[in-house]
């Protein structure tokens, strides 16, 4: 269970001075402002303190002595530092707000533009959940301490050295004895704080025992019921339930013993500051006034203290998210390579393959030196069983991973030698399984490209046909797709893809077929479709489809990593070997059908 | 205004709970009185010491002034722990009940509910809702309570020292509620907007990790990056619009509390000096300003609590209030109780509510002792053949009939009771491997499992693993293969010894030998038991005594292996391509 959490449980340091010093780096362009905020933060806590100060002056020298204009002085005095007191707050919490705000979404912007960068291997290593919650969830836990941890307590520390200074110049015996409570009051927070952690985490774990058995039972209710389980499920629940219940009473337990413990500590300090105050008032060693300046102080001392644990926490947490987040940006090797210099307008489309040896993992052989070379212009229709590399070998030529043995070679340049992002605008990929971001099919089409203007869209589409079926859509181009494009049909994401490459106008097409039937009319308009896509381009296809084989110049047969037969499709049939058999498992089907 | 009428009523359906805890309940409120109590008196006995200065007061009688102080806060202590034990603790127990009885409800409920709600919705109810609620059942009774007898019982005090006093000290205190709840609502609307930016930016985020393939080879990442900035700016928007209404609220609370203190000095001070005031009384009033500045702000937040809970327990309603699709009803026929597993369609059609025509007359029949087998495409409908069979929906079209019986008049519990069930995909609950497999029985015996196991081809496997049948299963334990899964699944549908058995294509994930040794295991148990069996390899089913090839909803060809191969159609090239398949497999 722990394992479930052990993400998000703060063990560590509240204060690593290597970690602040990179995260003070986030908030230093805004140097006036962190002035500023320094500056409001200090002279409200030094104007709240002044009030109850204020009050024992007015009580002592002018209510006591019947000083009416004194008294309507000091009064209006009070309320006028009130009021700038409040000012202060107010330009003081904006400020945080804005400095902490402003600093987190640097950070958020930094940390996605870093993973941008980074190469497939990381994105196929790590679970995307993790690398979601580092922009997300972590950075949102550094806002809290931004915005109520950090500078609060810098202003609860001002605020204490204040009131512990006006109160040690009014009577440094009666402030001793006032103080006197202090150490329980400490004591006493950080030992609830921790017995509040633990009940926390026993109720978070509870929690998610809860949930986990309602996510599993809700989403396998069928087989609760055809099982006829539901009347022990129900008992199971309740035992859960219980212990969930039962968490939560404890937790109720330490709260209702430590608000109370707060409220008797500090009636406790009201009443010696009432013993022994009183006993020096009497002895006129004292005034009135200052016991009840004393009976204030006593509130305005004991809130930021009874915090100070909480604020600890959320130091905690945030250390352990911006260790977490600096490790990540840290990763510095998977930053994608990209050594070469050489950038090219336009590429000839000559491939080559030469003994190309690539493994994910170790020793473990996916491509076994795969050769074959392909002429500018040339379609070329790779065909194999599942796992035979036919993926592997457009991931490489995509530079999505690298290999190990072995030379890939463009227009006679090692692809290694391009400059990587001039390199891939010149190859145009479609995936099998057609990628649509949430969006409008414009943003879908050009990918967030705004030097494409609508009509080049529109006669992108028109070529590939797929206009016919956005025109039937509410908003046309400005429809908005769901998740992966759920709200169209798979021949229409298809399509889309079609017109997405069009756009983009790559001299090398890399197509990866899909494998999903669709009806007559729309297949008709996607062989249309790769027939457009690959004129006047060098092809690459993984082969689905019949037609697309027939079209194509060449086949390159792979089997098990390596390229077994080579040729056009009546010769290869003519072998009688594995391309024979292959067409008659994937393609025969199609001469029946289309 | 109607709205929020029917809002409230809602939150009545969670009368029957509070009158549940109703002695602990009221036992709550009075604590709450003798809280507030004790809280009243404390300041008079500061004011009576403060006055008591001016005459010559002994040490001993400070001492006892302190004393007192002393023993109110403890007395105040001890019946505020009362109130969070009693109040708040009905609240969970509340909290506990209405959780069993949503659970309860919802294991009532029909496929075709979970078919139109997400598990993330309904998790929901079980979550936020729940929880709004008990806000309500809890810190909303307690708070209001404690409000209004603070009240109750510092007001007429204050009005009795000096009522002048008292109504210029109290005239920002309405304010403050005023704002709680005015400012507190937009705070929390503001803060729906932002969480919605938030979840917007995190499937943002998402997109773009899933998709990184697309943008890499697109080479769309720098336009990624600023779209991304896009919607975090809107987010930093929202965020410093929420820091800006926190800015005024936090600023105004502590302008119009610092106030009410300044004008008890001031004009507390004022009547101190035309001796209508003791000063003792001014700190009285001081202490009693501060003991209202906390229920005056509940009372602003209780209000958005309960419109909170209103709006939740609403929502809560509409599930609890969801009438099952399938149960026995008075068309059911108690008198059956035990079932043979004959089972006959008869021109049965069945469409889902967001797809027409998922099987279309479909007509069939097979008798104990017989294996039926269906093959066909994938969509073609089968499962939800199968599923029709368990009763998870019922048919649109004619008639299913088990025993002859038609099917909704068999109860539900004996139908289900007679069948062993083996879904497509695996599922297996987070417990031990034991429990799984005698998952379907009310009382398993050890020999049975071991039985069941061995027929399924997993004992071994099992007795592999260090805890053996205890191993864990799931997250917290060890994560099966989709083969052992698979065969785990169909001993725990063995165990039930069942007279009906249904594999839904539940042998894809083993290799082929094993799945003919697991096939021959099986034979023997299928020989008294009517077996349905999907399959898309013609090896799993070639020995059937029908094969009804599925396609597009109907039964495209029937009949058995050989016959069905003589017809040189669907059946057929399915078999060739299957064949075809192996030997490229065998191919190096």
């Amino acid at each position: 269970m722990a394992a479930l959490f052990h993400e998000d449980e703060p063990s560590g340091k509240a204060l690593d001075i290597g970690l602040m010093k990179r995260l003070v780096r986030y908030v230093l362009p805004h140097k006036k402002l962190v002035f500023w905020g320094v500056l409001l933060s200090v002279a409200s806590s030094f104007l709240g303190p002044l009030r109850p100060y204020l009050s024992h002056i007015a009580i002592d020298d002018y209510i006591a002595k019947g000083d009416w204009n004194g008294l309507h002085f000091i009064g209006l005095t009070i309320l006028v530092i009130l009021l700038f007191e409040i000012l202060f707050q107010f330009g003081l919490t904006y400020i945080t707000q804005y400095l902490g705000q402003k600093a987190i979404f640097d950070l958020r912007l930094e940390i996605f533009s870093f993973l941008q960068r980074l190469n497939l291997t990381f994105f196929d290593k790590n679970p995307l959940g993790r690398l979601i919650s580092r922009v997300t969830s972590d950075v949102e836990v550094l806002n809290e301490m931004f915005s109520s941890g950090l500078v609060a307590i810098f202003g609860d520390l001002f605020r204490l050295c204040f009131i512990l200074l006006l109160m040690f110049l009014t009577d440094w015996r009666l402030s001793l004895i006032t103080l006197s409570v202090l150490p329980f009051m400490i004591y006493g927070s950080f030992l609830f704080r921790r017995k509040a952690r633990e009940s926390y985490l026993e109720v978070r774990v509870q929690v998610a025992k809860l949930m986990s058995f309602l996510q599993e039972h809700i989403s396998g209710m069928s087989i609760v019921q055809i099982f006829n389980r539901e009347e022990r499920e129900l008992r199971k629940f309740k035992k859960i339930n219980t212990e969930h219940r039962d968490a939560h009473i404890r937790g109720i337990y330490y709260y209702s013993v430590f608000y109370p413990a707060v409220d008797f500590l500090s009636a406790l300090a009201v009443a010696l500051i009432v013993w022994y105050g009183g006993g020096e008032v009497v002895q006129s060693n004292l005034t009135i006034g200052v016991l009840f300046m004393f009976i204030q102080y006593v509130e305005q001392f004991f809130r930021p203290i009874r915090d100070l644990s909480e604020k600890y926490d959320i130091m905690q947490r945030a250390m352990a998210s911006s260790d977490r987040i600096f490790t990540l940006l840290d990763r510095a090797p998977y930053v994608e390579k990209n050594e070469g210099v050489l950038k090219v307008d336009k590429l000839q489309g000559a491939v080559e393959f030469d003994h190309v040896w690539s493994a994910y993992q170790d020793e473990e052989w996916i491509l076994k030196g795969v050769s074959f070379s392909v002429k500018p212009g040339e379609k070329v229709a790779l065909v194999g069983a599942t796992g035979s590399g036919k993926t592997t070998i457009i991931s490489l030529l995509t530079r999505f991973y690298p290999y190990q043995k072995g030379t890939i070679r463009i227009d006679g340049h090692d692809i290694n030698e391009f400059e990587l992002s001039a390199f891939r605008s010149r190859i145009g990929v479609v995936l099998q399984d057609v990628f649509l971001f949430t969006g409008t099919v414009y943003e879908n089409l050009t990918l967030g490209r705004r030097d494409i203007p609508l009509e080049k869209v529109k006669e992108a589409a028109r070529l590939v046909q797929a206009d016919s079926f956005i025109s039937k859509l509410p908003g046309e181009y400005n429809f908005l797709l769901s998740e992966r494009g759920g709200n169209l049909s798979v021949g229409q994401r298809q399509l889309i893809s079609f017109v997405r490459v069009l756009l983009f106008n790559p001299d090398i097409v890399i197509l990866d077929e899909a494998t999903s039937s669709v009806d007559t009319e729309t297949e008709f308009l996607i062989q249309k479709a790769v027939e457009l896509v690959m004129k006047d381009r060098t092809a690459i296809v993984i082969a689905h489809r019949l037609s697309t084989i027939h079209k194509s110049d060449k086949i390159i047969v792979l089997h098990k990593g390596e390229v077994k037969e080579t040729g056009s499709h009546q010769q290869l049939m003519n072998k009688n070997g594995i391309y024979r058999k292959l067409y008659q498992l994937q393609y025969k089907e199609q001469e029946i059908t289309g | 205004m109607n709205q929020q009428e029917s809002a409230f009523t809602a939150l009545k359906s969670l009368n029957p709970y509070l009158v549940r805890y109703r002695k602990k309940l009221l036992l709550g409120l009075f604590f709450v009185l003798l809280t507030n109590l004790f809280n009243v008196l404390g300041p008079v006995y500061v004011s009576q010491a403060i006055d008591s200065l001016k005459s010559s007061v002994t040490t001993s009688g400070l001492m006892g002034f302190g004393l007192i102080i002393i023993s109110f806060a403890i007395g105040r202590g001890i019946f505020l722990f009362l109130v969070r034990q009693t109040i708040i603790v009905v609240s969970r127990e509340a909290e506990y009940d209405i959780r069993n009885d949503l659970y309860t409800h919802i294991q009532f409920l029909s496929m075709s509910y979970f078919k139109t709600h997400s598990t993330g919705d309904i998790l929901a109810k079980n979550t936020n809702d729940i929880n709004s609620v008990r806000s309500y059942l809890g810190p909303g009774i307690m708070y209001s309570a404690n409000t209004l007898i603070s009240f109750i019982f510092i007001i007429p005090t204050m009005l009795y020292v000096n009522w002048k006093l008292t109504l210029i000290a109290l005239i920002p205190l309405p304010l403050m509620s005023y704002l709680v709840f005015k400012v507190g609502k937009i705070i929390h609307q503001t803060y729906a907007g932002i969480q919605a930016q938030y979840s917007t930016l995190t499937s943002r985020v998402q997109e773009n990790f899933s998709g990184i393939r697309i943008v890499k080879s697109f080479v769309r990442e720098l336009s990624e990056i600023e779209q991304f900035e896009h919607l975090n700016r809107d987010y930093l928007r929202k965020n410093l619009k929420l820091g800006r209404l926190q800015a005024i609220f936090y600023s105004s609370m502590s302008l119009l509390t610092g106030l009410s203190v300044v004008l008890v000095i001031w004009f507390g001070g004022y009547l101190v000096i035309e001796n209508q005031l003791s000063l003792g009384n001014m700190t009285q009033f001081v202490m009693y300003v501060g003991m209202l500045i906390w229920p005056m702000i509940a009372l602003g937040w209780v209000i958005n609590i309960i419109q909170q809970a209103s709006a939740s327990q609403a929502r809560l309603n509409l599930i609890m209030n969801e009438v099952p699709e399938i149960r026995d009803e008075s068309g059911t026929d108690h008198t059956i109780v035990k079932i043979d597993g004959k089972v006959e369609f008869r021109g049965v059609g069945f469409s889902y509510p967001d797809r027409e025509n998922v099987l279309r007359d479909i007509s069939f029949s097979v008798q104990p002792g017989e294996i039926l087998a269906i093959t066909g495409p994938t969509g073609a409908g089968k499962s939800t053949l199968v599923n029709l069979v368990m009763r998870l929906f019922d048919v649109k079209n004619g008639q299913i009939l088990v025993d002859g019986n038609p099917i909704q008049s068999i109860p539900l519990k004996v139908l289900r009771q007679s069948i062993g069930y083996v879904p497509q995909e695996s599922f297996l609950f987070s417990d031990t491997i034991r429990n799984n497999i005698a998952f379907g029985v009310e009382f398993p015996n050890d020999e049975a499992i071991l039985d069941v196991s061995e027929t399924a081809l997993i004992r071994e496997n099992i007795e592999d693993f260090p805890q053996k049948f205890e191993t864990y299963v799931g997250e917290r334990g060890i994560t099966l293969s989709g083969g052992q899964k698979q065969r785990t699944t169909i001993a725990r549908a063995l165990m039930r010894e069942p007279n009906i058995l249904i594999l839904d294509d539940c042998l894809s994930s083993v290799d082929t030998q094993t799945e003919d040794l697991i096939l021959q295991g099986l034979r023997e148990v299928m020989r008294q038991r009517t077996s349905i069996i999907i399959s898309h390899r013609i090896s799993t089913i070639q020995d059937a005594d029908q094969i009804l090839v599925l396609n597009n909803g109907e039964i495209a060809e029937r009949g058995t292996h050989e016959s069905l191969l003589k017809l040189n159609g669907l059946y057929t090239s399915l078999y060739q391509k299957q064949l075809l398949e192996e030997e490229l497999k065998a191919l190096t």
